[in-house]
């Protein structure tokens, strides 16, 4: 007969309907899957009891796959079917991957998945300018068994974890809860989830990695305060600042660098070794052996105070040191100190100082390093948890999330509140990003914004939409483009066009518009166009910074030109319509003003355009009045000429 | 008649309790439902109610509503390991028939 688990208490499930859930961590180098089982979550192993699958997908020329340990013994003899750390693809086009040409892989970048129409017909379009940079689709990988994309290979990572949950646990998959670092944007969570179906896994959420941390320590039952996720991965550095309040889980805050991690510990070893023992250049074999020796010396020196290590060269060359923790703790100081930086940021961010934070939760291997703890510890002047295994815990807070999505766990349910890493905007008029919804919002969320028609008879809109903190769309990332057509003509202003952006539960972005006074709403779908790199992200983030100054500048020139322009296109058209209004002195005072206006345009002097601005709405109150007179049975008086266009 | 744990199925559900934190015992029972007419129900107890039949095995005290109880009388709850999976397992000699997992039975 099936096997039984003992279940809360009411929530017996009825037989054959088991809500089978689990949570998975899919990391850059070990993926997990766990589940909760009677009562508590556990990590499922394979048959070999081997609860880490290595994220390494080899493709073979029979088309067959092998995936984890098998994979990654022949990383190094067939480099170029043996996909490792796939995570770093995950919705990045090839300009997003800098290192491309140190890697062993053959790379096929795909066209646009998105068309970057303009306007057609006589649909102005006014908005369709080039905005952000590499629209391009995510990048695929040239294997010996065809083209692969990094969803592909990730799904096939999935699907062993599935398999091995479904035997353990005697059933089918309701669902799984995948982990994903907080810092992934659209695009990236997007392929995750893509690559989660293709493996047949029903996603019921996707979780960030330190949310899902923080739930498997159980802080969700802890008191109300503020942590911190200290999560240092095989190749990334993470850090969140979380806080609950009243059971509600919200990411204030996270930082990290992309490109620190674990490996670069074994990386400074490994030099350690080529400059002890003078050696240089070595072949891929032997790179590969020293770095898995020197992985090896760094878990010894987790609990010994030194560690030898030996191993013979492809040359026959005999390598045998001894390294101490000291030694070991000096070259490897400023790594450690890396790691702070993001942390201050963080909590800058957050607006909180290091003595709100509460407790520190420390997640990753790399975070059993005696002297990563210290450092960690020193920061925030408290002992970090450490008593849950660091590399299983995002895949036990997963699980516990999975299921209570999953509806095995009654009454206590808490809601999972996480933050928009970079704003999210659309391009308006002048290449300007406005932004719809502010960085570190909370998701999920919606909001909406009105947009009107620049241009008279506008029947049509292109919308960009941007992700970053910059004041000029080429500063900032394109995400997506598309456009809002049937627009009934109108005078340029007299549209409504709300702008509804909705960021759901899993950090994935909607895109929708509607023109409000006619109630035309076309159905769109936004394709985020593949590609923003967590180090891009950072960078987006300091340029903002730094560029504070500059940007302020930029966009009141910008504000101001465009106003100016408006305001010359407005003049013309009614001169071209009333201009018998005007007797001649009149006419060349107004048409003076105009050139003048023009002239300033030229200029990047904000100031000096403003002032012509004002002139020429002073010289054409008369005219809008005379206007207004010959048209309009009421009268306006006193208003200049912009103003009545706009009515 | 009693209910009775093995000793490995006592040593987990001890263990299982522990870590869940609370709970005075083990709920087991059934109900009607499922392809062969009834279901097993095993669940954590937080309390015990006045009419419960009590049983201890092996240090675990077991909670059976007296409904139940006619129908799993005399049961013994094992916890194995069938390949990747485990869990616990009914030996009823009250069953007659059961669908083809053994999920739910009749008498």
């Amino acid at each position: 007969m099936a096997l039984l688990q003992i279940s809360e208490p009411g929530l017996s499930a009825a037989p054959h309907q088991h809500r089978l859930a689990v949570g998975i961590d899919l990391g850059t180098t070990n993926s997990l899957v766990a589940t909760v089982r009677n009562g508590i979550s556990v990590v499922l192993n394979d048959e070999n009891g081997r609860a880490m699958l290595p994220s390494v997908v080899r493709y073979l020329a029979d088309g067959s796959v092998a995936v984890g340990e098998a994979a990654q013994a022949m990383q190094s003899e067939d480099a170029a079917n043996t996909i490792v750390s796939v995570k770093r693809f995950m919705g990045r086009g090839i300009k997003d991957v800098g290192e491309i040409s140190r890697l062993p892989y053959r790379f096929a970048d795909t066209p646009s998945s998105f068309a970057t129409s303009g306007g057609s017909g006589q649909a102005a379009s006014p908005l369709a300018t080039s905005g952000g940079s590499g629209q391009g689709g995510m990048l695929q990988l040239r294997t010996v068994a065809g083209v692969k994309s990094p969803v592909e290979v990730s799904a096939e990572i999935l699907k062993v974890l599935r398999i091995r949950a479904e035997a353990a646990l005697g059933g089918e998959l309701v669902g799984a809860v995948i982990t994903v670092p907080a810092y992934f944007d659209d695009a990236q969570r997007q392929a995750t989830k893509d690559a989660a179906r293709l493996a047949g896994l029903n996603v019921l959420r996707l979780l960030n990695e330190p949310t899902a941390a923080a739930i498997a320590y159980g802080l969700d039952n802890a008191a109300e305060g503020v942590y911190a996720v200290y999560d240092l991965g095989g190749g990334t550095f993470d850090i969140s600042i979380l806080r609950l309040s009243r059971g509600v889980f919200e990411v204030l805050a996270a930082n990290g660098d992309s490109a620190l991690g674990g490996d670069d510990f074994d990386q400074r070893i490994h030099c350690w070794l080529l400059e002890k023992n003078c050696l240089s250049a070595l072949g891929p074999q032997d790179t590969r052996l020293l770095l898995t020796h020197a992985r090896a010396a760094k878990e010894q020196l987790t609990d010994h105070a030194e560690t030898r290590i030996t191993a013979v060269l492809s040359n026959g060359e005999v390598i045998d040191n001894i390294l101490t923790q000291a030694e070991f703790q000096a070259m490897s100081q400023n790594l450690v100190q890396r790691t702070l930086q993001p942390l201050r940021r963080a909590l800058r961010d957050a607006q909180l100082g290091v003595a709100d934070i509460k407790g520190v939760v420390m997640v990753g291997g790399a975070t059993r390093m005696p002297q990563v703890q210290h450092a960690v510890e020193e920061f925030f002047g408290q002992t970090p948890l450490t008593n849950l295994d660091p590399d299983k815990v995002v895949a036990l807070g997963a699980a516990i999330q999975a299921n209570l999505l999953a509806g095995n766990r009654g009454g206590d349910e808490w809601l999972l509140l996480d933050v928009i890493p970079l704003s999210l905007g659309i391009e308006t008029m002048g290449g300007l990003a406005e932004k719809i919804i502010p960085r570190n919002s909370t998701i999920p969320t919606a909001r909406a914004q009105e947009f009107t028609t620049y241009k008279d008879g506008q029947t049509a809109m292109s919308i960009q939409v941007v992700q970053g903190e910059r004041e000029l769309v080429s500063d900032c990332r394109s995400l997506a483009k598309f456009e809002l057509r049937g627009i009934p003509a109108m005078v340029a202003g007299a549209a409504r066009i709300r702008v509804t952006f909705q960021v759901d539960a899993d950090g994935l972005l909607n895109v929708s518009a509607r023109e409000m006074s006619s109630g035309i709403e076309t159905a769109i779908t936004v394709k985020p166009s593949y590609g923003l790199s967590d180090a891009e992200i950072t960078r987006m983030l300091q340029d903002s910074t730094q560029h504070a100054q500059d940007d302020m500048q930029a966009r009141s020139l910008r504000e101001q030109q465009t106003e100016a322009e408006q305001l010359l296109e407005a003049v013309q058209h009614a001169l071209e319509l009333d201009g018998d209004l005007l007797d001649q002195a009149e006419r060349t005072r107004i048409e003076t003003r105009m050139g003048a206006l023009r002239n300033t345009l030229q200029l990047a002097d904000h100031l000096a355009i403003k002032r012509a601005v004002t002139v020429l709405n002073d010289v054409t109150v008369g005219f809008a009045q005379k206007r207004m007179d010959k048209s309009v049975a009421h009268v306006l008086a006193g208003k200049n000429i912009s103003e009545l266009e706009v009515k | 008649m009693a209910i009775t744990l093995t000793e490995n199925a006592a040593k987990h559900v001890r263990n299982f309790i522990a870590k869940r934190g609370k709970g005075v015992g083990l709920r087991i029972g059934v109900r009607t439902s499922g392809c062969s007419g009834m279901a097993y129900k095993l669940e954590f107890a937080d309390e015990a109610a006045s009419d419960d039949h009590q049983f201890t095995s092996h240090g675990v005290t077991v909670l059976v509503d007296p409904k139940s109880l006619p129908y799993i009388d005399g049961m013994e709850l094992d916890y194995t390991r069938e390949g990747l999976n485990e869990g616990f397992k009914f030996s009823n000699p009250n069953v007659k028939n059961q669908c083809g997992c053994g999920e739910s039975f009749g008498v």
